[in-house]
């Protein structure tokens, strides 16, 4: 050995460092920045359609449809079609966005699950779940939850439309490499407290631009002892703290979870890609540009009170007073009075789905509260499985009989109250608490108030038709 | 694709002191099930323009804003957080605006914005809290310079991304530069 600065061993380094090397294709510069490779591309009905135009303008190809999957999910009808196989569209402009992404896919031999596919859903579930989400991978989606797919160890993040319209051309995308940041979730969850909380506790801490501008791996105890679907939730909301990617080194949990899934290696292909996966993980020493630690001892069950995500605080607490003139705007807005506990707080209507909790763990939580109980009366109470094959696998579990006896609605997979722009939607001044991933303004419908929690705490808020804490309720089926 | 180049603008601005402006009230959810990029400046911050019967509202900042003279659009920290739908820079671009200034942008908008010829500036809090201060200023954005020269002469300077600056300037999209590395590409698939 002579120069030991030139060896590749001789810095510790990152997952996040690995996985970009892996892919630069041309290193940045002062001119320009790096192009990147782009390994899966995800693409849905709201923004792909201008990104296809443009192709067409410029006589392109998409350079690599193999590498290219579409979905159907975020304008798409949560009611089932009627006898005649006509699906109940909010508006004719849906019908189109929908009908022109399964044109785009059939001129451009893209794979896409339309409408009645047994493997549709949302984007960020069904990914994974066809194992199209792996660890090493580039990953990009034009939706900012694209993150999500980092809990499998992958290089995942949002990206615009313009850009979309790149990675159909070129198969790459521009990207300077951003700082990185380490967040450290330390000692073991407290017992009724999940994954959503953490992700809210976080925010919290850091604030809703926390991370703007890094790359976000998630790691200490608590981290690793989540299970998929929890690291999957996690990283979803790291955009929530501003950060487009957000991550979790590959392990056993990962890689268990995978085995066998429809687009994972299998045989010897499998073998191979376990010892190149086992690579993927943070060296000792490795170099963070920001390091911050969460005590995963004290986190509670979590809400959120204000209109950004960083306004979180524990179920169990007290509205804050608002000290900003921000703070003060939105507390008039969310209408929660200082000083007051939040379970004073009427609840209309209770929403269960999303990227960010529409999975099989997330309905079985819920249902752990809801089995045996009636939803309050009058509050409106949606269940919205995250893809078909989580809706599948919950009915051959029942739980959408534990749900409808309760009265709540079980419905057809896809993004639905997250969004609200395929006609699910709360009404002016109504409180809806929520698994999605954002409380802003008017997200889930003009004047709607959003209080983001785990599907625990929304289960129990819509049997108390109140605010409310979901550990009694977790706590008494666990000792009956 | 290609847009007007961005060298120089003078203009007046639009203050929206809220910090964490997200996407959802750039542009609301349920006009995003458009096909094409045009025609969504009216329905631009349409929450805060229109009431629940889509009159005009009183209160509204953008009462009496005229597209031709203001073209600035200043906010508050970490605008542009949330989704990443390029409708938001589309929808304030067919507005009429050339520029969005704050001390914190959120990464998505910002890539996106440049993409599409509005011109994201990030400037120091004391520059920040001046141009907060006084809605209607007129303000000089010059690319090249990377300055903002705004009031008695007061000038604050801005970063930005070297390429996407080029592009800015040149009035266009980066797919070019993309595509002029498709050898690069092909050599690295083969690897």
């Amino acid at each position: 050995m002579s120069v030991a600065s030139s060896s590749p061993q001789s810095f510790p380094k990152s997952l996040f460092d690995k996985l970009w090397e892996r892919h630069v294709v041309v290193e940045e510069g002062d001119e320009a920045p790096a192009v990147l490779y782009i390994d899966l591309h995800l693409i849905h009905e709201v923004t792909s359609p201008q990104a296809f135009s443009v192709l067409d303008e410029r006589n392109l190809k998409v350079r690599r449809p193999d590498k290219t999957f579409g979905t159907l999910d975020h304008s798409t009808p949560t009611l089932p079609a009627n006898a005649k196989g006509e699906w109940p569209y909010a508006t004719p402009e849906a019908k189109t966005q929908v009908e022109r992404l399964i044109e785009n896919c059939e001129k451009h031999s893209v794979e896409l699950l339309g409408l009645g596919d047994p493997r549709r859903g949302i984007v960020h579930v069904i990914g994974p779940e066809l194992g199209l989400t792996q660890p090493g991978k580039t990953i990009v989606c034009g939706d900012s939850h694209t993150s999500t797919h980092g809990a499998f160890g992958a290089l995942a993040f949002g990206i615009g439309t313009t850009e979309v319209g790149h990675v159909l051309a070129t198969q790459c995308v521009l990207q300077r490499k951003p700082k990185s940041m380490r967040v450290i979730f330390d000692g073991e969850l407290p017992k009724g407290v999940g994954a959503k909380d953490m992700a809210l506790a976080m925010i919290a801490q850091i604030g809703a631009d926390g991370g703007q501008g890094y790359a976000m791996e998630f790691a200490g105890e608590a981290v690793q002892a989540l299970s998929m679907e929890g690291r999957m939730t996690l990283c979803n909301m790291s955009i929530e703290a501003g950060a487009r990617f957000g991550m979790v080194a590959p392990d056993e949990t990962t890689f268990e979870w995978l085995h066998g899934r429809d687009y994972a290696p299998k045989g010897l292909a499998w073998n191979e890609a376990l010892a190149d996966w086992t690579e993927l993980k943070t060296e000792l020493g490795a170099h963070f540009d920001k390091e911050v630690h969460v005590d995963a001892r004290a986190i509670r069950p979590m809400i959120t009170y204000g209109v950004s995500p960083d306004a979180a605080a524990p179920v169990d607490g007290l509205a804050p007073a608002p000290l900003s003139e921000a703070e003060h705007h939105a507390a008039d807005y969310m209408k929660f009075e200082a000083g007051k506990s939040f379970s004073e707080a009427t609840v209309d209507r209770v929403f269960i789905g999303s990227c960010t909790n529409s999975r099989l763990s997330d309905l079985r939580e819920a249902a752990i509260v809801m089995r045996g109980r009636k939803v309050k009366p009058g509050v409106v109470t949606l269940i919205v499985p995250g893809s078909e094959a989580v809706k599948r696998a919950a009915e051959e579990e029942s739980l959408h009989e534990i749900f409808l006896a309760a009265g709540a609605e079980w419905r057809e997979p896809g993004c639905s109250m997250c969004i609200a722009m395929n006609g699910d939607s709360g009404q002016p001044g109504e409180l809806v608490v929520s698994t999605s991933n954002r409380n802003f303004i008017g997200r889930q419908g003009k004047g709607v108030r959003t209080v983001l929690a785990s599907p625990a705490t929304a289960a129990a808020s819509a049997i108390e038709g109140r605010i409310a804490d979901p550990r009694p309720y977790l706590f008494a089926r666990e000792s009956a | 694709m290609s847009f007007e180049a961005f060298k120089t603008l003078t203009s007046r601005t639009v203050v929206l002191p809220q910090e964490n402006i997200d996407t959802d009230q750039i542009i609301p959810a349920r006009f995003l099930t458009t096909t094409v990029k045009d025609g969504l400046g009216k329905s631009a911050f349409y929450d805060w323009r229109y009431d629940e019967d889509g009159r005009p509202k009183n209160s509204s900042v953008f009462n009496g804003v005229n597209p031709e003279t203001h073209k600035i659009l200043v906010a508050g920290s970490n605008f542009g957080c949330g989704s990443s739908r390029e409708h938001a820079p589309w929808a304030l671009s067919d507005f009429g605006f050339r520029a969005v200034i704050s001390s914190d942008i959120a990464d998505i908008f910002k890539s996106n914005a440049q993409k599409n010829g509005l011109l994201p500036v990030e400037v120091d809090e004391e520059t920040h809290k001046k141009l907060l201060a006084s809605p209607g200023a007129e303000v000089t954005i010059d690319l090249e310079a990377c300055e903002v020269t705004f009031g008695d002469g007061e000038t604050g300077r801005f970063p930005i991304e070297p390429f996407a600056r080029r592009c800015l300037l040149d009035g266009v999209d980066p797919l070019g530069h993309l595509l002029n590395q498709m050898p690069d590409i092909e050599a690295y698939e083969k690897r």
